[in-house]
């Protein structure tokens, strides 16, 4: 069971919309989760992350949130 | 802490996104500032402490000057005044004396609050006026194109500084302390979880409480001085040329020379002013 | 009783009872003469009856403050003169776009710069009309008496309540520390007007709705949390870029003074019915032309005056209409040619001659007499 919930990946949502493809969320992940492709960030390797909540805090577009 | 499962949970894993939806007006998103503009993770950190604080949306009155930071109050959803360059302030100290139940919050650039509203900013602190002003500090001029600014480096460019700026910087907080406010304190978006703390104490502060809060503009003050891109400026300038006011103490003096100090620089109580008038001035005019 | 509310005061006093009386409860403002002791007077008697007053850091500071209390729902009040009202310009345009009701008070000095702060003038009759930039509608009142000083501050803020709007009142330093007996109205003698406030849901808020000529105005702080922006802005308070939204919200706050003019204009004329000459003219010069009407009446001169209490918006209609029966309007004035221009403007047949000192004295009845003279 606890085993189980350790597994869980979480959930990495980027709003397109709202991305202006700066990269500050992919510059200071600690995991190296995210990466550019094209003008926006994308989830690369989602299993790496360790749900720190950096790349949400240092967006300044509202543009990319973790859900456990 | 239980989770839904009953099994325990360690409170510091919890990961559950803050909903910044709540404070933020619908349909106002995207805003109007450039890729990697620090900007938008200073309102972020403003709005978790608008929410750590606890304050109730209609008591929040947010007002700005002019600039690309004082495009702020429209996005968010409390009473918002958009003003003219440099009399945020001035607004201000109008909205929150006539009306003192209101928690007034002043968003301001380096230009906006030391430059045309220089003398604003001075008397602001010298009342003590229970304002929380936050100066989004990013060293430029970005709405009309990256003009030098008060906080301009000497040496850098700009659009009118072409050969290197020759003024000396202000020093936001020095100013704000000499001109008697009362909760002096400096941020980065880099540090913005720290700066959501420090924004949280200065709101729940009675009394003037300015927080200098250092971020980038890469479009202009960035691309002008060779920066690559938004988050080398945080690296380089926000990070590295700062250091925590609770570490200075324990680092040699030669990895604190020429590094701005981030955190609370300066807290003391004084008299506030709307509640000076009411206990001094009305109870002396009433008895008269 | 009744001689218990006659009092003795100058026009500034004046002012402050009638700020007052209106239901005045913030003033924020900057030392100037000759206008400083509407701001004494406020600091005095705003703390005993729970009102605020605050003195700014600079003439700016002033009328933005009062700006900020104004849009808590309190009516607010900033005095000035020549110098500072040029420095309340921005502000003042801030307050027609935003529609923000506030009434500046300008006890007119003579200019330019800093000219003669303890001599008066009328020069600031255009500035009060084209001080600010950009098209904006105008409203400036121009008492003449002691008396009138505290009726027409009143008459002021109702305006500037009921139209949402800067409204200026313009006097001369004459007329500002000018001692007379007056009569302070009773309560209920004088209308009062407040600002219309929503009784919508905030959610069905929109602070410049054009479904009404003049929107309600929500206090900050009862709930409507809505945006108040110096930018063109659409009927929801935020910006927009659209020109037609920005075209028809500039017309329709012009609109609040031009279809209105007949609510807010106000002429008091003496002996004009068979006037063959008339004078036209404001302030302290208006004393002295009531006097030399006189005098011309005295000598067989079929003379009248006709004393604007409203300058702005100006009377056309009253001015236009007289100058089909007047061989002449005559246009005293302690500037060199402000009103006369607009007199000139909308004249239809009368010659128009202005008699202009702009040296820091009053223009007196000799003077005036004299030019009637040349049109009996």
């Amino acid at each position: 069971m606890g085993n189980a919930a350790e597994k869980k990946l979480p959930r990495i949502e980027i709003n397109a919309r709202l991305c202006k493809g700066c990269s500050i969320c992919v510059d200071f992940c600690p995991t190296n989760v995210l990466e550019m492709r094209g003008t926006t960030a994308a989830v690369k390797d989602l299993a790496a992350c360790t749900r720190c909540q950096l790349c949400d805090l240092r967006c300044p577009d509202f543009a990319i949130q973790v859900f456990d | 802490m239980s989770s839904p499962t009953g099994g325990v949970v360690k409170k510091e894993k919890v990961s559950v996104p803050f909903d910044y939806n709540k404070y933020l007006r619908p349909n106002k998103l995207p805003h109007i500032w450039c890729p990697g503009c620090g900007h938008g993770i200073v309102l972020k950190a403003m709005l978790r402490a608008i929410h750590n604080a606890g304050l109730n949306k209609d008591n929040v009155c947010v007002i700005s000057g002019i600039g690309c930071s004082s495009r702020t109050p429209g996005y968010v959803d409390f009473n918002t005044l958009h003003t003219l360059h440099g009399r945020a302030l001035s607004f201000a100290t109008g909205v929150k004396f006539a009306n003192p139940k209101l928690k007034v919050i002043v968003v301001t650039g380096d230009g906006d609050a030391l430059a045309i509203g220089g003398n604003h900013f001075i008397h602001t602190c010298r009342r003590n006026i229970d304002l929380t002003v936050l100066v989004f500090t990013n060293a430029t001029y970005g709405m009309t194109g990256g003009q030098y600014s008060p906080t301009t480096p000497i040496g850098s460019q700009a659009t009118t500084s072409r050969y290197g700026n020759i003024e000396p910087p202000f020093d936001a907080c020095e100013m704000a302390k000499a001109s008697g406010a009362s909760f002096v304190a400096r941020g980065t978006a880099y540090h913005t979880l720290e700066l959501e703390k420090t924004i949280q104490e200065a709101l729940e502060h009675k009394g003037t409480s300015v927080v200098d809060i250092i971020d980038a503009c890469p479009t202009y003050f960035g691309r002008m001085n060779k920066f690559k891109g938004a988050s080398q400026m945080m690296e380089e300038i926000e990070k590295d040329k700062t250091v925590s006011v609770k570490q200075v103490d324990k680092l040699p003096p030669e990895k604190v020379q020429g590094k701005m100090l981030r955190g609370v620089l300066h807290k003391v109580d004084r008299p506030e002013y709307c509640e000076q008038y009411e206990t001094l001035v009305m109870e002396k005019a009433k008895a008269k | 009783m009744a001689d218990k509310k006659k009092k003795f005061m100058q026009g500034n006093e004046a002012c402050v009872e009638g700020a007052l009386y209106a239901g005045c409860m913030f003033y924020a403002g900057y030392p100037i003469t000759p206008s400083t002791e509407i701001a004494e007077g406020m600091s005095v008697r705003l703390p005993k009856i729970g009102g605020k007053f605050i003195q700014m850091e600079d003439e700016i500071g002033g009328i933005a403050a009062a700006l900020g209390g104004s849009l808590t729902g309190l009516k607010s009040l900033t005095a000035t003169s020549g110098p500072g009202f040029s420095l309340k310009q921005e502000c003042i345009g801030y307050a027609c776009l935003a529609e923000i009701p506030l009434v500046i008070v300008n006890v007119m000095r003579g200019g330019p710069s800093t000219g003669y702060p303890t001599g008066p003038s009328q020069a600031d009759i255009m500035q009060a009309k084209w001080g600010t930039h950009g098209d904006h509608p105008a409203i400036s009142i121009t008492p003449a008496y002691v008396q009138e000083i505290l009726t027409e501050t009143v008459r002021a803020f109702n305006l500037a309540e009921k139209y949402r709007t800067p409204v200026v009142v313009l006097y001369d330093e004459i007329v500002g520390h000018m001692r007379e007996p007056i009569v302070i109205p009773e309560k209920g003698e004088l209308e009062v007007i407040d600002r219309v406030k929503p009784d919508c849901k905030p959610e069905d808020y929109f602070p410049y709705d054009d479904k009404y000529e003049i929107p309600p105005l929500a206090p900050f702080g009862k709930g409507y949390r809505f945006h108040v922006t110096g930018l063109n802005h659409k009927k929801d308070g935020f910006p927009t870029n659209d020109s037609k939204i920005i075209e028809e919200n500039n017309l329709r706050i012009m609109r609040k003074v031009e279809n209105h003019k007949d609510d807010i204009w106000k002429n008091d004329e003496f002996m004009l019915g068979d006037a063959e000459v008339a004078v036209f003219s404001i302030g302290s010069t208006a004393r002295s032309a009531r006097f030399a009407v006189k005098q011309a009446r005295e000598a067989g001169i079929k003379a009248g005056l006709l004393r604007p209490l409203t300058i702005w918006p100006f009377p056309d209609k009253a001015v236009t209409e007289l100058s089909k029966k007047v061989k002449a309007i005559i246009v005293p004035e302690m500037n060199l040619g402000q009103m006369a221009l607009e007199v000139q403007r909308v004249s239809k047949k009368a010659e128009v001659a202005g008699i202009h000192r702009v040296d820091g004295e009053p223009i007196n009845p000799a003077q005036i007499f004299e030019q009637i003279k040349r049109f009996k």
